[in-house]
């Protein structure tokens, strides 16, 4: 049975910092902090966004581009390490909100940067055993990096839903695999507001290790080489580790430069590789060939080897929301705005 | 805010769901019980419609005194967006510059967050517009 | 119906009365206008209350039976009921005991109106404000009250060309009458300039296009006209009353730029008087913002609807130039006491009517006008007295 997906839709809030701006209000050489980084600007949400506005923003654009009947979705899974509440679904609120209730299944996911992935597996699962006609998939964050702490540089906000079906699919999903290990790289412990990190931890035996081995894996059961791939999409920590985990896998800078977004938008985490395949599949051509890993501290990757469609030429991609025009309307922030819209200003109680 | 005061409203506040006159076809937002048009007649016969919410500016106003739920946002724009359907609603106006903002800009509707009952209580939801 | 006659008028101070509690301003007025009518306590037959939100302002709601008892009355079981239209309670509770004297329910009645506002933080005082516009369509969305009168204001501006001098005009004009007031907050003169440049509240209006957040109450007596001279040698007589009502939100409305509510209450008073607009010598109008001065004017219909803003910026509505308005100070200057505006607004007419302004006298004053709104125009009521009796 072919799975896979049906629309997608991406929403990236408009307002920016660029790492200069960070770097000025700690004393430190922001040239060099956005050199190391690869990273120009990252998206700030507004005062009035969180992963609930994004998610339902992202849905409601993946619903505008096709015709189905809300009610024939039967799960939405919201994957993000920022649900505004620690305790009360994102993904009922997404639901109401995009008329989907009450026939359906939801529930939120967190794996660091990878929950939007995982729900898509799991709709996946759901849409092939015929448990349910369309899965809603989401991936997004508001994250938030310690301020001062390098992290700050690079955590943004954005996300991407997909509509996973067997009907009307324009990127089938021919396998996925995924990767998992006990690897304490990056996590928040309950009530704190920011995240840790184990510094230069998170690469080699974290991100790269996960990356690679799902990667490489997931070539070997579906028998491809990298070369077949005409994009792939890996996630973007930062503007650096993707493109050297690509090199290291064989793949061209060429073939990541299009879901590459992270230099832009700043690391979206759970929204960041689903931003990343939407830019792809913006453009992407029948029969094109996608790979796509995300990755998630703690830690674990989930790779998809997908192939599109001749639905795609049908499909609506014509419209204000492809993530080229999200993307372009943005307006930069200073660092003291981006502080007023990120909370980090405590105003007196009520 | 009671929790069950703002939980009621969430048809109109998440997806403008208003109502329809089954007398007269008459279409309002805000939902409303009996038709101002047809009075008696209308009791019972009001139906939910979704409205589109996409619409232009009727007049708007930059806020800058704001109370405690808006204080962070300040300045914002406020204004009486006339959707295309032919009913008027009251909302903000967001990814807009203050001085961007003009009598007969077109707008369509976002979701955004409204307010929530302080740092440990319930957050709302619903619309507000942007630039069309 | 019979006719009805005002007997007695009093007021406190209007403003920041810190060292004064909600039943203290109360008793006042009350004592003040009782003393005034020279009718002794135990012929009172009814007290009505104005009052917009003592439940919030100060915690008390049941506030008519509280001024009852410490005016001295509770002991008569003097009957005391609270009035409330938002803005429009002082009004309202006005015309409750006008109609209670002419239908001969009751002969002499005490109508009082009080708000104490400054008990509470200037936030907090705003949201109330704003509650008597939609809570749950346009509050909850950030609509303040300045906000609101705002986007009327723009929605003006843009269709009959009002400017923000014209609309500042209105507040230099209110704090020029509100100087010749010993009972008004705002004492003092403002520059054209010092309005134009005031910090923005809800643009276009600034600090000085809206109206200060007060302390105060007024009262009034009321007697059947044919008694009056018992009491009074100079009684004013309630020529009419005109209620009426629109729909709550301004989104609303019909237009925007036009209170309906007032047009149609104006209507009904001039009909039931006899009179029309241009025998009126002085109106208190519903200024809490500069521009609601300039629609009720031309609502009214003292100017045609679009000129309230030129008509304000020749003088037109001067004290002593073709009509008075706001002789007082109005809301912006005399203070704004919510649910005192309706009453304070006749004592200040019925004072007019006497003669007894002092320095704001209007000249040979016989018909005034109080014009008192709630919410941003959902409940209007307007009164006509008639000092030629």
């Amino acid at each position: 049975m072919e799975v896979g997906i049906v629309s997608y839709g991406a929403y990236v809030p408009r307002f920016r910092i660029k790492p200069h701006e960070i770097a000025e209000v700690w004393g430190v050489d922001g040239e060099s902090m956005s050199k190391g980084l690869g990273i120009k600007s990252k998206s700030v949400p507004g005062p009035d966004e969180d992963v609930i506005t994004i998610a339902v923003e992202a849905a409601r654009i993946a619903l505008s581009r096709i015709d189905i009947d809300t009610s024939d979705i039967g799960s939405i899974y919201v994957g993000s390490e920022s649900h505004p509440y620690a305790v009360k679904p994102s993904a009922t609120i997404v639901a109401e909100a995009i008329g989907a209730t009450p026939d359906l299944t939801a529930a939120d996911y967190e794996f660091a940067c990878k929950a939007g992935t995982a729900a898509i597996q799991t709709c996946s699962g759901l849409v092939g055993s015929n448990a349910i006609r369309y899965g809603m998939a989401i991936g997004a964050d508001t994250s938030q990096g310690a301020p001062g702490d390098a992290l700050e540089y690079t955590a943004s906000a954005g996300g991407a839903a997909y509509i996973i079906g067997r009907e009307n699919v324009i990127a089938k999903i021919n396998k996925t695999y995924s990767y998992t290990t006990d690897t304490p790289d990056f996590w928040r412990r309950e009530g704190e507001k920011y995240p840790s990190h184990g510094g230069r931890f998170t690469g080699e035996p974290a991100y790269f290790k996960h990356i690679l081995s799902c990667a490489n894996n997931l070539m070997e059961i579906v028998g491809t080489k990298p070369s077949d791939y005409d994009y792939a999409v890996f996630h973007q920590p930062n503007g650096k580790f993707p493109v050297s985990a690509a090199k290291k896998l064989g793949f061209s800078k060429e073939q990541v430069s299009c879901g590459l977004l992270t230099p832009v938008i700043g690391n979206t985490y759970s929204g960041a590789v689903l931003i990343g395949l939407a830019a792809v599949l913006d453009v992407a051509k029948p029969n094109d060939r996608i790979m796509m890993v995300a990755y998630g501290s703690g830690a674990g990757s989930d790779s998809f080897d997908i192939s599109v469609t001749d639905e795609i030429k049908t499909f609506n991609r014509n419209d204000s929301n492809t993530v080229s025009s999200i993307i372009q309307n943005h307006k930069f922030v200073s660092y003291a705005t981006y502080a007023k819209y990120m909370g980090k200003i405590h105003l007196r109680g009520a | 805010m009671a929790i069950p005061r703002f939980w009621r409203e969430i048809p109109s506040r998440y997806n403008l769901i208003g109502t329809e006159c089954g007398n007269c076809g008459k279409r309002y937002f805000p939902p409303r019980i009996i038709c101002p048009e047809c009075h008696r007649k209308s009791v019972g016969k009001m139906k939910d419609v979704k409205f589109q919410g996409k619409g232009e500016v009727v007049t708007y106003s930059i806020i800058h005194h704001a109370p405690k739920a808006y204080e962070m946002q300040v300045p914002y724009i406020i204004a009486i967006i006339e959707f295309e359907e032919g009913v008027r609603a009251t909302g903000q106006i967001i990814d807009c510059e203050p001085e961007d903002v003009e009598v007969g800009m077109r707008v369509e509707p976002a979701f955004r967050k409204i307010g929530e009952d302080g740092k440990s209580g319930v957050i709302y939801y619903g619309y507000k517009f942007k630039p069309a | 119906m019979r006719e009805v006659a005002v007997i007695g008028i009093g007021e406190t101070r209007f403003g920041e009365l810190w060292d004064k509690s909600f039943r203290e301003i109360g008793i006042e007025a009350g004592l003040f206008a009782i003393q005034d009518s020279k009718t002794k306590g135990e012929e009172i037959d009814a007290l009505y209350i104005g009052n917009m939100s003592a439940g919030r302002f100060i915690d008390q709601e049941h506030i008519a039976p509280l001024v009852a008892d410490y005016v001295g009355l509770a002991g008569a079981n003097l009957p005391a009921t609270r009035i409330e239209g938002a803005g429009a309670s002082g009004g309202l509770a006005l015309s409750q005991a006008y109609m209670a004297v002419a239908s001969e329910v009751h002969d002499i009645v005490v109508v009082g109106g009080a708000e104490k506002m400054t008990d509470v933080s200037e936030v907090y005082a705003q949201e109330i404000l704003a509650s008597t516009a939609d809570q749950e369509w346009e509050s909850v969305f950030g609509a303040t009250f300045a906000g609101l009168h705002a986007m009327i204001a723009r929605r003006h501006m843009h269709e009959y060309g009002t400017t923000k001098k014209q609309l500042a005009m209105v507040a230099v004009k209110n704090h020029k009458n509100a100087a010749l007031n010993p009972n008004a907050q705002y004492r003092r003169e403002l520059s054209l300039e010092t309005v134009l440049k005031a910090p923005m509240v809800a643009e276009p209006l600034g600090l000085f296009d809206c109206a200060p957040l007060s302390d105060g109450a007024a009262a009034l007596v009321l007697c059947p006209l044919d008694r009056a001279k018992e009491y009074t040698d100079n009684p004013v007589r309630i020529a009419s009353c005109g209620q009426a009502g629109d729909y709550m939100a301004l989104h609303d409305r019909k237009d925007i730029c036009t209170m309906d509510a007032t047009v149609v209450a104006a209507k009904k008073a001039f009909k039931y008087a006899g009179i029309t607009p241009k025998d009126v010598d002085l109106a208190e109008v519903h200024d809490n913002y500069t521009i609601s001065e300039i629609l009720a004017i031309e609502d009214i219909g003292f100017f045609n609807k679009g000129d309230g803003g030129k008509a304000t910026e020749d003088g037109q509505t001067a004290l002593n130039s073709e009509i008075s308005v706001n002789p007082s100070g109005g809301l912006k200057a005399r203070g704004q006491p919510v649910g005192a505006t309706g009453v304070a607004q006749a004592v200040e007419v019925v004072r007019q009517l006497r003669g007894e302004a002092g320095e704001r006298q209007v000249k040979n004053a016989r018909y005034g006008l109080t014009h008192n709104v709630g919410g941003t125009g959902a409940s209007v009521i307007v009164h006509i007295f008639d000092g030629g009796v």
